[in-house]
């Protein structure tokens, strides 16, 4: 058998960051995570213990496994062994407590529903079995679009909006969902700058209401300045820590290793930050 | 004389089947409608789920379900030893033995097709043409290996007669027949159909659009899977007998196909397509008296031709649409087709 070519972790200490706090208080805990996609592993023993009210990126390579790592936190694909907690809970039960905004390209957008319809389901988690949205669900829907600024389509059939609307309009569905554990899968991918800010600081304001964000991010400059702390994925956990720490060149080569094209991004990007 | 196209009586076409005929084409009216609205409605959430081609596996791979379930239901009737007074009961067990297997089969091809297309590297669509080749083939096989055992044969599984449903045995409540009973079995098919979609509304429309965000709501996408291929079956099989395969499948994708080209709704798109299930029934019987042709062929014939009315006049998609307006309208300039970006917040 041939041993694929990852990079080997040092030991991250996964309980460093949520010291004094109750199992129920830590809204992610990943153990020994390993996915396979036909017998070929794609996330080795991931160990991950979030802490609560911060915004954190998960940076990595392409095929890093990122998506990965979040649709077996969501239990989207089977896992080969490790377990995945939320709030102190298996996540069978506590699914409820996350959003999930997934990669764009993942739903059909020719479906026949409207930018409110898809607002309207990110309620349903809260209405029972059977139940229809009442107006405060209405109501919750509308002020979600009017935060992304996406109010005036609220009647448009979700196939005539551009990429960066469609973002917004998932944006909006995750709000409507009033979770304390948001998972995003590249939001701001073809989102232009002007959005891409105002998501930013609408993340901010999600913070500051105590609630847990984790966004799979692809841009290394900015994800210095956006994120509190920082996932490093490359199959396996290269570092997580305060962005401060982990945002070095030696973590960031070791997570993107041997991609020369990346290396000077990322050099640039450190370069960056420490002038 | 021999002519081209049938003479047209209004009398025998038209006023006939609703008054001196009514006892005969009321009942294949209404079996039409129930067969194309119960398909039509369930069709519209394979359409949704880009799996317009799973209707026409399963109709097809219930053929050796059938096969087995008329073994099985043979055994049965060997030992328990025929006479005529238990005729009625053998009818009923020949009626459950063929309806489970098929159901299975039906159950069957849905799992095949998933394990073949997440398993391996194979498309939906080939896992879905693999799937039900072999399982027709096999039904071939057996009902001609068990050829003096299974009174069945290809042929009639897929070209069954609606126009035969008004001599059908009648299904008696107190003494009084009340409807033939494929009729009665349709019907109420027909109307569970349009219950379980009023009642799991949400689960099915969010499970179809986003299994992600449906599983973080606690609806596991894989049951609603199973349980709308398993409703498939069900639809599919009671259908089958009374109208054969050629309206089941073709109005598991008409009625939404053509609805989705009037509106971009789905609760419209779900009221358009029992509409279309009305008239292509209504339409396609007066069509089949008037040619002297197969009843379910005409109501497919009809259902087309309002998909191809819905084509050329929809007000947002249609040709006539698209016609009108690259001749009237010239192009804006480019300052009046500027995004507007009033709507984004400059930082
Ligand atoms: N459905 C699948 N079947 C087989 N292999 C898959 C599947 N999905 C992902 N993979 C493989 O798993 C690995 C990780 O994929 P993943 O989508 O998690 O990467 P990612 O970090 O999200 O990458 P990107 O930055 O491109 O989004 C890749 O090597 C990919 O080829
Ligand atoms: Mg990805």
């Amino acid at each position: 058998m041939n041993q694929p070519n990852i990079p080997l972790s040092d030991h991250v200490q996964t309980d460093k960051w949520t010291k004094g706090l109750s199992d129920a208080e830590v809204p992610l805990e990943v153990h020994d995570l390993t996915v396979a996609y036909h017998h070929k592993p794609v996330l080795y023993g991931v160990d991950l213990r979030i802490p609560p009210g911060k915004l954190i990126g998960i940076i990595g390579p392409n095929g890093a496994g990122k998506s990965t790592l979040i649709k077996a936190i969501m239990g989207l694909i089977p896992t080969d062994s490790g377990w995945v907690r939320l709030f102190g809970e298996s996540n069978k039960k506590n699914l409820r407590r996350v959003g999930y905004v997934p990669q764009r390209e993942s739903v059909d957008w020719d479906f026949p529903v409207n930018v409110m319809d898809v607002v309207l389901m990110g309620r349903y988690g809260k209405l029972g079995l059977f139940k229809r949205p009442k107006k405060q669900d209405r109501d919750i829907a509308c002020a979600c679009l009017e935060k992304v600024k996406m109010m005036p389509y609220a009647d448009r059939q979700i196939a005539n909006l551009s990429g960066g609307q469609q973002q917004r309009v998932f944006l909006a569905r995750a709000l409507a969902q009033e979770s304390d554990l948001y998972l995003m899968d590249e939001p701001f991918a073809g989102v232009d700058a002007a959005t891409e800010s105002s998501i930013i600081s609408l993340l901010h304001e999600l913070r500051k209401q105590g609630k847990t964000i984790l966004v799979v991010h692809h841009d290394l400059p900015t994800a210095r300045n956006y994120f509190d702390m920082l996932v490093l994925l490359n199959m396996r956990l290269v570092d997580f820590g305060p962005t401060e720490e982990v945002f070095t060149y030696d973590k960031l080569q070791k997570t993107y290793g041997g991609r020369l094209t990346i290396l000077s991004e990322v050099a640039d990007a450190v370069r960056q930050t420490k002038s | 004389m021999n002519e081209l196209i049938p003479a047209w009586d209004w009398q025998t076409v038209v006023v006939a089947p609703w008054t001196t005929d009514l006892p005969i084409y009321g009942w294949i009216v209404l079996m039409g409608f129930f067969v194309c609205a119960a398909c039509g409605l369930a069709g519209n959430y394979l359409i949704l789920r880009r799996m317009a081609l799973v209707g026409d596996a399963i109709s097809h791979s219930v053929l050796p379900g059938l096969a087995i379930g008329f073994l099985v239901a043979n055994a049965w009737s060997i030992g328990g030893g025929a006479d005529d007074a238990s005729a009625s009961s053998h009818g009923f067990s020949y009626g459950l033995a063929v309806f489970i297997g098929s159901l299975v089969a039906g159950i069957v091809t849905t799992m095949l097709i998933e394990i073949i297309h997440k398993r391996t590297r194979i498309k939906q669509d080939a896992a879905i043409g693999i799937t039900f080749s072999t399982l027709f083939a096999l039904g071939v096989v057996l009902i001609s290996v068990y050829a003096d055992k299974v009174d069945l044969d290809a042929d009639c599984v897929l070209h069954g007669e609606i126009a035969f449903v008004s001599i059908q045995p009648f299904t008696s409540l107190a003494g009084h027949e009340i409807a033939p009973d494929p009729v009665v079995r349709m019907g109420m098919v027909a109307l569970l159909t349009l219950g379980l979609v009023l009642l799991f509304y949400k689960e099915l429309l969010v499970s179809s659009f986003d299994p992600g965000l449906a599983s973080s709501m606690g609806i596991n996408a894989t049951c609603v899977h199973y349980a709308l291929m398993c409703w498939l079956s069900v639809i599919v099989i009671s259908a089958f007998e009374a109208v054969g395969a050629i309206l089941v499948i073709a109005m598991l994708i008409l009625p939404g196909a053509t609805a989705s080209l009037l509106t971009t709704r789905f609760p419209k798109v779900m009221m358009l397509s029992i509409l279309h299930a009305a008239l292509s029934t209504v339409v396609g019987v007066h069509l089949a008296i008037w040619l002297n042709s197969s009843t379910a062929g005409c109501m497919v014939v009809a259902g087309s031709g309002l998909f191809g009315l819905a084509w050329a006049f929809s007000p947002s998609q249609g040709l006539l649409k698209q016609w009108w307006r690259r001749r009237r309208t010239p192009l804006p300039d480019a300052q009046v087709i500027a995004p507007d970006h009033s709507d984004v917040e400059v930082p």
